[in-house]
């Protein structure tokens, strides 16, 4: 029994590793831009550890140098994290019966790839065993959440080495763009970029970076309405 | 500059929301549905705020003092295309990579 829990731990783990790819330069690029924005490395250590959401932080250090209300730096960032309500929702079937410490454990730690291989996994195999699954989505965590603040960490300290020259303000929007282009998978996602982007141009003169808001707003309306539309389409 | 009275609210509150909305169903909420007209717009949060926190730094980029330089609108181009054939590490290779080669090239 016990032996079983540990197999599958590092099943979640092993499936979950090529993530690391991904998340051990993005981790290190946010440590370099917070450093390069004038946050101490324990600060931008706090930071990670606190919030534990790359989005939202890269989200909330962009417009904190901005001079932008706090209330809006906040709705923008939690707006990044309201996707992971859907995720918590989608997990309670499956992980609901452990005790709190540990539920609140796995939604410290909530990652988009963790949830998203697990979720995949628990809907492969329905017969899994309701402590396999939990043992597993560990293992899934174990590979990535930790990585982000030795990441962060390693980016911090190297951080102020790296010359101007190399433009590293722009990994920024680099990272953004890299992570949105894979998601533009269906209309009501291309629907509700295009939307994002027009209306932060329009918008681009709201004070107090309020045209971040109504863009995103306009877009999920957008991409729900579109949604919508083409459901109905289908039913017709 | 940013201010330590402001990254120390924007971190802790940012950190305590961030952590109600993770914990929501599996903490409280329970075996709820989420109606589905929330659900839909929730599936659009990321692909809402990313373009729109994008648009302005590659457009009007503060570390060329708001001028539109093109190096950054190809990079920025070549993220995108790459990215949306390859994978998120290849899309920020090619960025870096094409930013580098434009400013060498453009001057």
């Amino acid at each position: 029994m016990r032996t079983r829990a540990v197999r599958t731990f590092w099943r979640g783990f092993w499936d979950c590793a090529p993530f690391m790819i991904i998340v051990l330069p993005y981790s290190m690029v946010f440590g370099v831009v917070a450093r390069d924005a004038g946050l101490e490395v324990y600060e931008v250590m706090a930071m990670s550890v606190l919030v534990i959401a790359g989005a939202s932080q890269f989200t909330a250090l962009t417009l904190m140098q901005e001079n932008t209300p706090v209330l809006v730096i906040l709705l923008a960032s939690l707006t990044v994290n309201l996707r992971m309500a859907m995720y918590s929702a989608a997990l309670v079937p499956h992980l609901g019966h452990l005790r709190l410490r540990m539920r609140a454990l796995i939604a410290y730690m909530m990652v988009d790839q963790s949830f998203a291989l697990a979720h995949k996994k628990y809907a492969e195999e329905p017969g899994m065993p309701r402590d396999s699954k939990a043992a597993y989505y560990f293992g899934a965590l174990t590979a990535v959440a930790p990585l982000w603040y030795i990441g962060t960490f390693t980016g911090a300290v190297i951080g102020q080495a790296i010359p101007p020259m190399f433009s590293i303000d722009f990994a920024v929007p680099v990272c953004f763009i890299a992570m949105t282009a894979p998601m533009l998978k269906t209309p009501p996602h291309i629907v509700a970029a295009f939307v994002s982007v027009v209306a932060a141009m329009i918008f681009s003169w709201l004070p107090y970076n309020l045209w971040l808001i109504a863009a995103a707003t306009l877009a999920m309306i957008a991409g729900a309405q579109t949604e919508f539309y083409l459901q109905r389409k289908a039913r017709a | 500059m940013i201010s330590p009275e402001t990254f120390w609210t924007v971190t802790i509150l940012l950190g305590i929301g961030t952590f109600l909305i993770r914990f929501s169903f599996l903490g409280f909420l329970g075996n709820r549905e989420l109606p589905v007209w929330i659900a839909a717009h929730l599936r659009y949060t990321a692909v809402a705020v990313f373009p729109a926190l994008v648009t302005p730094l590659v457009l009007w980029p503060e570390a060329t003092g708001g001028e539109t330089e093109p190096a950054r609108l190809i990079a920025a181009f070549a993220v995108f295309l790459v990215g949306l054939r390859f994978n998120v590490l290849a899309g920020i290779i090619a960025g870096m990579g094409t930013l580098y080669a434009m400013q060498y090239l453009l001057g």
